[in-house]
């Protein structure tokens, strides 16, 4: 995908020394990994674009009132006087003016623009906080596995196991769809983000779990471990300040290519009619609402093209990142 | 080599029982932390117009009122034995594999299941051949000419597939091709004719929801044989292979790609059981009558025993499909069983 960052392959990848010698010598300078992945990064084009898009979503998921509020619009409310009271849907056809940049919807004439804006907000904030829940629990059991090995190794890799044998998808339709209204002490969106991100983030754990897992029993064996351990220093210190600095760049990585799946995630149980519950506005109910509107295309397109546009975005980042940390990745 | 099978086996019935204790267990729990009662679910089964009486004597012969660990074996033994069950008028008998009564229909699930167990099949396995043929062949032909025009436009392609969602390809292809008059190439969504009873009309109803299916993963497979094949044609063998003086094509299919096929048969075995479980998304989008629809549809009237059957049925293909690729493993790795 990133074309031009795969040229830095295992036999042309010149150590530091190499390169100043070959340009005629001037200072020598160490360079972080964290520097040299930035300067690979800043020459993917590609991958910035991405990253840019991302910041953007951010700040709309942010400032959605305030954009929605510029235009005079709220997400729930009903524009009535504008929608064909035979036919139901829009008078205009699609209801397109100054004042509602996307159209409105057929029926009851919400405005889809600020219903598209806030979106973001559920999309992004419940796709963040399940990242934040497996990338937590993988990376402390996969550490612990792969450091302490033996039993404690098997009884976390048969766990990850068993994990991976649910069918996630069916699993957590199930899970979100017999929780009521009203639960845990939690009503409303609150509980319905939160019940989200505890399936979407507790299931994917396993995932990210194998990968810090397999990588801690590979730094395990490398010499500055030995190097720590001679020096008198116990397990916490080696997890925290030997292992867990060397598991960043993959943590990263996967975490960055994690959210857009779990935006696509989210976007299905809300297309499901088992996300978080209208009139909240999101793109996956926006959706589903739009199926039985067919003949009006642009209720679909615009939340449609929110999905892509943010998953797109994010897997783009994503795939630049992992170039820059890791040059043999392809 | 036998040993090994064995102890798959054995780990693969393990993980199942551990799967249907945490389903049985999240199913019984939640519900009452709902505030669902013995009764109100003995009520399911009886009907609404039973007396506050009838329903608590239904609720004891159903069990509900007993420890979780005794409705649990109850539940386990059903599946392997089959159960008799006590609505209060008669006893009935449910056959192995009994996965319980519809609160809805008061009709066994496990021939439901069955019934729509075709038409998942037929979707899944008829979209899985097309999107490992275009993927695979996509992928390969990207990493031979890399940095082509073609490789980027594959590429780009592909990542835009990865960041679809189904549900919405889904339903722009039958606004296109179903709904829409001018391209209609198949008929709208929700019907289904089985295979034996006319071939032609069975891949008719099909053609749309497989293409859309197929993309997504092609998308997916494509990025992942790119690279797969880019790694292992940069490996010394495949040097040696063009040193003996081999012609390409031979070292592209019989070196390069077995290399590059390994990790993709993984992927593909847990893909291909997941959907087995249930092409929710897809079955949803076009209303086909598969057991993701099913298991929509009893989530939607909180039919626990269906949704119990359908999860349970579900993990029973993601097992049985890493056991399958876990001895396919074993027969082309020798490491793998003796390790």
């Amino acid at each position: 995908m990133t074309a031009p960052m795969d040229v830095t392959g295992g036999d042309t990848q010149a150590t530091p020394e190499a390169v100043v010698d070959a340009a005629g010598g001037p200072a020598i300078q160490g360079r972080s990994l964290g520097q040299i992945a930035w300067m690979r990064l800043k020459r993917d084009k590609v991958a910035l674009a991405g990253g840019l898009i991302v910041i953007f979503l951010i700040l709309v998921a942010v400032f959605a009132p305030v954009i929605a509020g510029a235009f005079g619009q709220d997400p729930t409310q009903f524009n009535s006087d504008l929608i064909d009271s035979s036919t139901m849907v829009p008078k205009t056809g699609t209801g397109i003016s100054a004042d509602h940049l996307f159209g409105i919807e057929p029926v009851n004439g919400r405005d889809i623009f600020s219903r598209v804006v806030y979106g973001a907000r559920i999309s992004l904030l419940i796709a963040f906080l399940a990242t934040l829940l497996s990338v937590v629990i993988g990376t402390l059991l996969g550490v612990t596995a792969g450091f302490f090995g033996g039993l404690v190794d098997s009884i976390i890799s048969k766990t990850m196991d068993v994990f991976l044998a649910f069918p996630l998808l069916v699993f957590a339709i199930a899970l979100a769809g017999i929780v009521p209204d009203s639960a845990f002490g939690l009503t409303g969106d609150t509980l319905r983000v939160s019940l989200l991100v505890f399936i979407i983030g507790f299931f994917n754990w396993p995932y990210i779990g194998r990968i810090v897992r397999g990588q801690t029993l590979s730094l395990r064996e490398r010499e500055f471990v030995d190097a720590a351990r001679s020096l008198g220093a116990r397990g916490p210190y080696i997890i925290f300040r030997e292992l867990l600095p060397n598991l960043i760049a993959p943590i990263l990585v996967y975490s960055t290519l994690l959210i857009p799946t779990n935006v696509l995630f989210e976007a299905a149980l809300s297309f499901l009619g088992v996300g978080v519950r209208p009139p909240t506005p999101t793109w996956g109910g926006m959706l589903a609402d739009a199926v039985r509107f067919y003949t009006i295309p642009h209720f679909m397109f615009f939340p449609g093209m929110a999905i892509f546009i943010t998953v797109l975005a994010f897997n783009l980042f994503g795939d630049g990142l992992r170039d820059a940390l890791d040059p043999k990745a392809r | 080599m036998v040993t090994y099978i064995i102890r798959r086996l054995i780990w693969a019935i393990v993980m199942l029982t551990i799967v249907s204790i945490i389903t049985f267990g999240i199913f019984f729990l939640v519900p009452r932390l709902a505030g669902a009662t013995s009764e109100s679910l003995a009520a399911r089964y009886v009907g609404r117009t039973a007396s506050a009486e009838q329903v608590k004597i239904a609720a004891d012969k159903l069990g509900f009122n007993d420890p979780l660990i005794v409705q649990y074996g109850r539940f386990a033994k059903g599946i392997v034995a089959g159960a008799d069950y006590d609505y209060g008028p008669g006893v009935e008998r449910c056959p192995a594999p009994c996965f319980g009564y519809s609160f809805l229909t008061r009709l066994p699930v496990w021939p439901d299941l069955l019934d729509r167990l075709p038409v998942t099949l037929s979707l899944a396995i008829g979209a899985a051949v097309i999107w490992v043929l275009a993927g695979v062949a996509t992928g390969v032909l990207s990493a031979l000419r890399r940095g082509s025009l073609f490789d980027r436009a594959a590429m780009g392609v592909a990542l835009a597939g990865v960041s679809l969602p189904i549900f919405f390809t889904g339903i722009v292809s039958l606004v296109i091709f179903s709904y829409g008059h001018p391209f209609r190439i198949t008929a709208p969504g929700g019907s289904f004719t089985p295979f034996d009873e006319n071939p032609a009309m069975w891949a008719y109803n099909l053609i749309l929801p497989w293409i859309t299916l197929a993309f997504l993963y092609a998308a997916g497979y494509a990025r992942l044989t790119r690279a797969g094949m880019l790694e292992t044609m940069s490996e010394d063998y495949i040097r040696t292979a063009r040193a003996k003086g081999l012609n390409e094509r031979r070292v592209v299919v019989k070196h390069g790609l077995r290399g590059a096929l390994t990790p993709i048969l993984t992927i593909f075995g847990l893909d291909l059981g997941l959907l087995l479980g249930g092409a929710v998304l897809t079955e949803s989008t076009y209303s086909l009558p598969g057991m993701g629809k099913y298991a929509i549809d009893a989530i939607t009237n909180q039919d626990l025993p269906k949704v119990m059957g359908v999860t349970l049925v579900a993990a029973f293909f993601v097992v049985f499909a890493n056991l399958i690729v876990d001895l396919l493993y074993a027969v082309v790795d020798p490491r793998v069983r003796l390790g």
